[in-house]
């Protein structure tokens, strides 16, 4: 389950100290302690929270890298992209329409092998300018070669970029990775996080190392070449074949993470909730876990039988995995906190990319109800969970229901 | 299930904003010391950069994780144990970025919870400034000028601290003094301020506030369109032009008064207003022309009187004016409505200018936020700390 502080195992010290810090502070902190070389920076909400605290822990003493302030999103992959060739540990981030408008960067980056680690603060996209949470910013890059992963709590946050750096710097995979955030919920809530030690770190994290892909005088290479459509498609299936590993190599870092630092996360690619004896289930990415599970909570005192999968990470998706948990359950609802505008069934793009795992995996296939759910940062209430449980109980007594629904829509 | 606390400080924006942030920090970790759970923060609509702006940090704390994750389902608590204003300048209602409406300072405190005000005033003053309400609460001073304590530049005037005792004392389940006094000795290792803390705790107390006491102001309510009454394309209609409007003594229509969106009124940002000699005025337009916030109306005699519930406060009309005291800044503690000066002029000019001239003598000339020289707060800080020791 998604708690505050996630269980520790018996260990002597797990823990150097205990710190009341925001989701994105968490993600600074993972940076002091990966020993970060290379970061870039460039003012937006609610990204910014990690660069302001970055900056403060440099001024402090307490952190020493190149901290770049770019001149726009743009620059700041393009530097970090340069720098990861190079062979430093970078870090970047952005929110938004800050991120698009790093896009080309963003784009370019996964077919050069660079394992860059990014947060970003998910934020909605202009227009209208709004501050407030969507996972559309993020999901602009799922085609892409880019890693993705969302986290809930400070605590995972924190734990998660430290796992994001040993798994892409790992040279079977080698591809940029972002961090989601939730604007607000998570990026600006301070909450009780355990930071580990450096020792603790340091045996879970090797260095970064690029062989024989490092621009160096020494290691004379030559790098992002012009091509022809002689080559366009190999170097296309040389990063599918990263895709290929990505869930496995994962599986082995978790593993790691947990003999490391004794705290468990279980399945890596999603969590469940409440899920053993469960009728139906909703499934979700992010902070409304916490909404979800207290509204699972009262549900169950009510004798309703509902759990909760929260999906971890989005790239690779976990497909067989995911739809092998869900074919159990008589009905799923998914809350997708993003739209996917003109798709099948209008749906969000959880929904969609989950109908297509469990059509391909799912031995049944009950119900998949998609609900539009706390977009702009709109909160997903308890009375909407409420709400969404209701309607796929409905779907999975066989009353049919809309594929798609607005929850918590003034209408 | 466990016990559930929620703490909420309304402050003002830029100066207050790290103040704000401190004491719900140390309401969490001071509520760990005896090991409760808790999340402190500010509320992110706010944009608590701009100057003045009334704005909101928040401290839930629970008595254990999944009692906090049940507060933690709600963004913004619906109800809080405490509400801390750390500006009484707030008590006349808050509308923060796109709210759509003033809302009154103890909208979500508990019945039979506590409001608790740093002010130099009486609880009878604030009184007539915090709207009157159906259900009961505690209304206590911890004596002081509004703080910007914490702020890089200011000096730390114990006022985090001289808060965190109050809130002891009015909710000691959630938070001990005793809790507190660890608090700051671990983390902020100051022996004074434990003295501080301490005091502000034996001093405090807070009175009841009856159903219906308080300011009778009915505040607006707006209710938001659904989305298919929503213009398409993210436009937004204009206002419709102003025009003229009536002399209350001949009915003679004259003058121009802009129209203006209803549904946001600025004046909470306000914590000073300009007070206008309509005898001395030149009518030289300056005012009207350089006030951001387009507040001054051009009343039928051609003098220029600031519409209060556009006003921001920003003091640019007293710095313009080329007529000595015909423009001046006073603290907004010192009213209690939004009423047109001119109008009050018009009906009796001996009367309001005999109100000008007390008005403009200090010490209501005195500022609470933005000063009126460099160096003016740092003389402040011994002044606040005197208030501190005396109250």
């Amino acid at each position: 389950m998604a708690t505050l502080t996630v269980p520790v195992t018996e260990q002597k010290k797990t823990y150097e100290q205990e710190a009341l810090i925001t989701g994105a502070e968490a993600i600074a902190v993972a940076c002091k302690l990966a020993n970060v070389d290379v970061v870039t920076a460039y003012p937006i909400r609610p990204y910014d929270t990690v660069m302001q605290y970055m900056s403060q822990l440099i001024a402090d003493g307490e952190m020493d890298c190149e901290f770049i302030v770019a001149d726009g999103e743009h620059s700041q992959f393009e530097i970090v992209k340069h720098a990861s060739v190079c062979g430093a540990r970078v870090f970047s981030g952005s929110s938004g329409v800050g991120w698009m408008y790093a896009m080309e960067a963003l784009t370019v980056s996964p077919a050069l092998r660079v394992p860059i680690v990014a947060l970003v603060g998910n934020r909605a996209l202009d227009d209208p300018g709004a501050f407030g949470v969507e996972h559309n910013d993020a999901l602009a890059v799922r085609d892409l070669g880019w890693n993705l992963v969302w986290v809930d709590s400070g605590q995972e946050a924190l734990d998660t970029a430290l796992i994001a750096y040993r798994f892409a710097e790992d040279p079977r995979i080698f591809v940029p990775l972002a961090i989601s955030c939730d604007g607000a919920f998570l990026t600006h809530s301070q909450a009780l996080v355990n930071i580990p030690t450096p020792e603790q770190v340091k045996k879970f994290l090797p260095r970064y190392n690029r062989g024989n892909l490092l621009l160096h005088p020494d290691n004379v290479i030559s790098v992002a070449p012009q091509c022809n459509e002689d080559w366009v498609m190999e170097i296309r299936r040389q990063n599918y074949e990263v895709t290929e590993r990505a869930c496995d190599v994962l599986k082995e870092v978790y593993a790691d993470f947990e003999r490391v630092f004794g705290r468990k996360y279980g399945n890596p690619f999603f969590e469940e909730y409440m899920t053993e004896d469960a009728e139906i289930v909703l499934f979700g990415m992010g902070t409304l876990s916490t909404p979800v599970e207290v509204t699972i909570r009262k549900l169950r005192a009510q004798g309703k039988k509902v759990g909760f999968v929260r999906l971890r990470w989005f790239r690779p998706f976990a497909g067989a995995e995911i739809a092998k948990a869900l074919e159990r359950f008589r009905g799923i609802g998914v809350i997708d906190r993003d739209v996917s505008f003109g798709s099948p069934d209008l749906s969000g793009v959880v929904a969609t990319e989950l109908r297509s795992a469990m059509y391909t995996h799912a031995k049944t296939r009950p119900p998949v109800l998609d609900f539009l759910c706390g977009l702009g940062g709109r909160e997903v209430t308890v009375a909407d969970v409420e709400k969404i449980a209701d309607i796929t109980f409905q779907a999975a007594n066989g009353k049919p229901q809309p594929l798609t629904q607005w929850i918590g829509l003034r209408g | 299930m466990g016990q559930l606390f929620a703490v909420e400080l309304i402050y003002r924006g830029v100066f207050q904003k790290t103040l704000a942030k401190n004491i719900s920090r140390a309401i969490v970790l001071a509520a760990h010391e005896e090991g409760k759970w808790g999340i402190s923060f500010g509320r992110y609509s706010d944009s608590p950069e701009r100057n003045g702006i009334p704005a909101k940090s928040f401290a839930i704390v629970a008595t254990d994780e999944e009692t906090l994750q049940l507060g933690m389902a709600h963004y913004e608590p619906e109800q809080v144990d405490v509400t801390v204003v750390l500006d009484d300048t707030l008590c006349r209602g808050i509308e923060s970025w796109a709210w759509n409406g003033v809302q009154a300072v103890n909208r979500a405190t508990k019945p039979g919870g506590t409001l608790i005000v740093t002010s130099t005033q009486t609880v009878d003053e604030l009184l007539k400034l915090v709207h009157r309400r159906d259900q009961p609460y505690k209304l206590g001073i911890v004596k002081g000028i509004a703080s910007s304590s914490g702020m890089w530049v200011y000096k730390n005037d114990h006022t985090d601290v001289r808060v965190l005792g109050a809130i002891a004392k009015a909710a000691p389940e959630l938070v001990s003094q005793k809790s507190v006094e660890n608090y700051i000795t671990s983390h902020l290792k100051d022996a004074l301020k434990v003295t501080s803390a301490r005091t502000a705790y034996e001093r405090f107390n807070a009175v009841d506030v009856k159903p219906g006491q308080g300011n009778p102001e009915e505040l607006r309510h707006y209710q938001l369109p659904k989305w298919e009454q929503m213009d398409s394309g993210l436009a937004i209609k204009g206002q419709p032009q102003g025009g003229p409007y009536a002399d209350p003594a001949t009915n003679k229509l004259g003058g121009y008064r802009p129209a203006r969106n209803e549904r946001f009124q600025k004046y909470t940002t306000r914590t000073e207003r300009p007070v206008v000699n309509f005898q001395t005025c030149t009518k030289c337009t300056l005012c009207w022309l350089n006030c951001p916030d387009g507040s001054f109306d051009v009343t039928p005699d051609g003098t220029y009187d600031a519409n209060l519930e556009a006003c921001c406060g920003c003091g640019i009309c007293e710095a313009i004016c080329p007529v000595k005291n015909c423009i001046t800044m006073i603290n907004e503690v010192h009213f209690t409505d939004n009423s047109s000066q001119w109008l009050a002029f018009k009906k009796d000019k001996c009367t309001y200018l005999e109100w000008l001239q007390a008005t403009i003598a200090e010490p209501a000339k005195e500022r609470t936020h933005g000063f009126r020289y460099r160096g003016q707060y740092q003389e402040q800080v011994p002044q606040a700390l005197e208030i501190a020791q005396k109250s």
